[in-house]
């Protein structure tokens, strides 16, 4: 330290300068492109040296594909059936317990059938972890994007999410999630052809079984087929 | 504060996994190393023996300041990290956890020592403050949560909840307001959930459960009155041994000033009561607990999984460490290791959560000094890339939820890494020049900064202090190279000491850690390219857990110090015992003895320098 007051106007050098650049960016902008793009939303590259900031509410930041705010369910849009088959696996991963799930019974039989009949995410509830959409086994629930949900009224009718709230077609995921999107398209592929593989193996297999068994007993066409079964989670 | 006897009918599954649980796992007795042994040899094998899975039992708790005395003085274990307490309903007593270890480094001794839960609040044990002052807090914390009296304790009263209180919240048979089940995943949720709210729910649900006999028209109890007891008895001639406080001979009236818990000063809802002589500060106690929400207690309802985003928001500025040192502890207990890539991938989100977090504590150190918000504006626009960085790999800004048993949740593109390395490699050296340059030689900071809030170096190590405010006090003392864990031992950096012990070099060596950290982050870049991509999941993910019944205390540095995790798993899918060794709260502990002689407007300064964060204070 030399002379007083040095370090003091080295400081305010630095202040000036941040002053400056704040305004530098925008005349970049103006002399580049204004009025042919909008301005560019997400401005944190890390080569600008002014603002940072956006004019939140009046322009919203583009969110990351992976970024997480509060789940929802997506609805198959090939079948109009929501994928959950209500296996309870996200139930059971969520830290604050917030997911209920009631599953449907076949009437008859009593038996679980794979859909759920009511889902309910307490959104006042979730810490936003994204196990749920995580631990899925069959990319039945994804995590949202939109983060504007408040409320000002009740906690019940307005935060408790039903299952109608929380439907979303699959279009939507896609086009928030490409890259999860495509890896789901290509494990479908590569399921379905595993899927016809082993169909393929077991038409062989059941031919050379009923030309074994032609003599026997057919005992195996009176048996009746089982019900559908929900396609079982994986091990853990 | 319901007690045991509210009637919640204990579902058909949590009776099949406590008769589970009935069957317990043999206990191994812990291997006794050779500071044990000679322990044990001092004081026979009667007295000492090896404890459950670590450390070792000190049988009689009446002789448990003479066993410490010997710790401390013969074996100089200078420094107690952490102490704390677990409840064995089941075999009817409370014990109580140690850790004590060399400020030279390597792994901290545990000892233990038991008390029966009827004797606890009334026999109590000997308190070790006259051997570790950095104890204080803990034997209080103890005191609030489990109903342990610790005899010979200077202020014993409760630290986290109000005076009052009824019940001691982290005994087993203690139950919450929405009490629900003892361990989660609840049996409510699925597969018939119907929603309800906890509200409704509930029979106590205005959250209000008074003892019998209690008529609350009659309750005048001010909870203050304790605080305000200690403070008028004390002399200001018996300040502490290091800064004596001499009134100067003017006779002032000694005033008592409330500072917060709502004032922009305390970094969160932290009360600091000051008794001023003038402008100086005579004596100063803090009162906390205005952000607890028994973490631990949540955690132990918690699976092992669960509990992974609970910790990001213990210190909610650093997550990533903070889900590092408890994967690290699970992860010790499950005897697993990550993968290599997911293993760079942990230290390169720490180190960059170091870097932002030194840069939004100097910002705000600005701030307390009365540079309003144009110093702390810059850095936290740094901070800012790292947030987004975060965001976009993890998904969050700062509950990252990134870490998982065995690996990390996500793997980084090129692109991301591209990024980081803009980062580390232009704008953070470039940013942390230009800090220097407003900061470090200026006047005015220099001046309000330079021999302000000391604390000499055996005063941090007997208060148990960790973290940048130790190492500015010229103790040399970093996790990383002191107890290495994670990957820290193949990296090329240096531990920065600086040794002022005040504020100006509490500010310096954050600064210097910056640089080394970015050291780091350079060889890590470089290294992690040699990983295998995609790579960051040892075995199979899963999402129930059984964890091997242990003992484990993991610790790791976090940008504010010493974070450790204590953790006791008694097989099943939930911890046994959770504790957390926060070092936010422990360093406050020597607040005190930093402020008292000082200026009111020091004491915040004082305060910013030590960078605590609230939500790990109070849990
Ligand atoms: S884990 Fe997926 S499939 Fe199973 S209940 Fe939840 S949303 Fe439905
Ligand atoms: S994001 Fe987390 S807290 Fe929210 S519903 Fe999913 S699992 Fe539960």
């Amino acid at each position: 330290m030399s002379l007083l007051g040095t370090g003091i106007l080295k400081g305010l050098g630095v202040t000036l300068k941040h002053f400056i650049q704040t305004y530098a960016e925008d005349f970049k902008y103006i002399g580049k492109k204004a009025g042919i793009e909008p301005r560019p939303l997400r401005r944190q590259n890390p080569a600008n040296h002014g603002m940072v900031t956006v004019e939140y509410p009046r322009e919203h930041m583009v969110m990351p594909e992976n970024f997480r705010y509060i789940p929802f369910l997506v609805k198959d849009s090939a079948t109009g059936e929501d994928k959950c088959t209500s296996c309870g696996i996200c139930a059971k991963v969520c830290p604050p317990q917030c997911i209920w799930i009631v599953r449907t019974e076949d009437p008859v039989t009593k038996r679980p059938v794979p859909a759920p009949k009511e889902f309910h995410i307490d959104t006042s509830v979730c810490m936003n972890c994204g196990f749920c959409a995580e631990f899925c086994p069959f990319d039945a629930i994804k995590m949202d994007h939109n983060y504007e949900i408040t409320s000002m009224s009740n906690r019940q009718t307005e935060l408790v999410f039903d299952k109608d709230r929380l439907m979303m077609p699959d279009t939507y995921h896609a086009g928030i999630h490409p890259a999860d999107w495509a890896r789901e398209l290509e494990d479908k592929k590569a399921d379905e052809a595993k899927k016809k593989a082993a169909a393929e193996a077991k038409v062989a297999a059941d031919a050379k079984k009923a030309a074994a068994a032609a003599t026997g007993a057919s005992a195996a066409a009176t048996k009746t087929a089982p019900p559908p079964k929900p396609p079982a989670p994986p091990a853990q | 504060m319901a007690e045991a006897t509210t009637t919640v009918p204990p579902a058909a599954k949590t009776a099949a996994r406590a008769e589970k649980a009935e069957k317990k796992p043999v206990v191994t007795l812990a291997t006794l190393t050779p500071e044990m042994a000679s322990l044990q040899q001092h004081f026979g094998a009667d007295l000492i023996q090896p404890a459950p899975y670590e450390g070792v039992l000190i049988t009689d708790p009446a002789r448990l300041t003479e066993v410490t005395n010997f710790l401390h003085d013969e074996l100089h274990l200078e420094s107690l990290t952490s102490a704390t307490a677990v409840d064995f309903i089941k075999e009817g007593y409370i014990e109580l956890v140690y850790h004590a270890q060399h400020i030279t480094g390597g792994a901290p001794l545990c000892f233990k020592t038991r008390v029966s839960r009827k004797d606890a609040d009334t026999v109590g044990l000997p308190s070790l403050t006259p051997i570790y002052p950095g104890v204080e807090f803990q034997e209080r914390e103890i005191y609030d949560l489990y109903g342990v009296r610790f005899n010979g304790h200077p202020d014993l009263r409760r630290i986290l909840l109000w005076e009052g209180f009824n019940g001691y919240p982290m005994r087993k048979d203690w139950h919450e307001a929405y009490y629900a089940q003892d361990t989660k995943p609840y049996d409510t949720r699925w597969p018939a959930g119907n929603h309800k709210l906890d509200e409704e729910r509930v029979p106590w649900a205005d959250n209000v459960n008074y003892p019998p006999n209690f008529n609350p028209a009659e309750y005048t109890r001010n909870p203050d009155e304790g605080l305000y007891d200690t403070m008028y008895k004390e002399a200001p001639e018996q300040g502490p041994t290091d800064t004596p406080y001499q009134n100067t001979g003017i006779k002032t009236d000694e005033l008592i000033v409330n500072m917060g818990p709502q004032h922009p000063s305390t970094h969160g809802v932290l009360r600091m009561v000051v008794k001023l002589d003038g402008e100086t500060i005579t004596d100063l106690k803090l009162v906390l607990g205005y952000l607890h929400r028994n973490h631990e207690k949540i955690a132990e309802r918690n699976t092992w999984l669960h509990n992974i985003p609970y910790t990001d928001r213990l210190d909610y500025i650093t997550g990533m460490p903070n889900e590092l040192g408890y994967v690290l502890g699970v992860e010790k207990l499950l005897k697993i290791k990550p993968t290599e890539r997911a293993d760079y991938l942990r230290v390169i989100m720490c180190e960059l959560t170091r870097v932002a977090s030194h840069f939004w504590s100097i910002g705000f150190l600005l701030n307390d000094l009365g540079a309003f918000y144009t110093p702390a504006l810059y850095f936290i626009t740094e901070r800012e890339f790292v947030m987004d960085l975060f965001d976009e790999i993890t998904g969050s800004r700062m509950m990252n939820n990134y870490m998982r048993f065995g690996g990390v949740a996500r793997d980084v593109t090129p692109e991301q890494l591209d990024k980081i390395r803009v980062l580390v490699n232009e704008r953070f050296p470039r940013a942390i020049d230009e800090m220097e340059r407003l900061l470090s030689d200026n006047e005015i900071v220099r001046m309000r900064t330079i021999g302000v809030g000391y604390l000499s170096a055996e005063r941090c190590v007997a208060y148990s202090v960790t973290g940048p405010v130790l190492r500015a006090s010229g103790v040399p003392y970093d996790l990383r190279r002191a107890d290495p864990y994670s990957l820290y031992d193949r990296f090329d950096f240096d531990v920065p000491v600086l040794y002022g012990g005040d504020v100006y070099d509490r500010y310096r060596v954050r600064v210097l850690e910056m640089r080394q950290s970015l050291r780091i982050l350079e060889q890590a870049l470089a290294q992690i390219e040699q990983t295998k991509v995609g790579d960051i999941q040892a075995g199979k993910k899963a999402y129930i857990h059984r964890v091997p019944a242990g003992e484990v205390y993991s610790r790791v540095e976090t940008p504010k110090g010493e974070l450790g995790f204590y953790m006791i798993s008694d097989g099943g899918q939930n911890a046994y015992r959770y504790h957390v060794r926060s070092a936010s709260f422990i360093n406050l502990g020597a607040l005190k003895e930093m402020t008292v002689g000082m200026k009111v407007a020091d004491a915040v300064v004082i305060l910013g320098s030590l960078d605590i964060v609230l939500g790990e204070v109070d849990r």
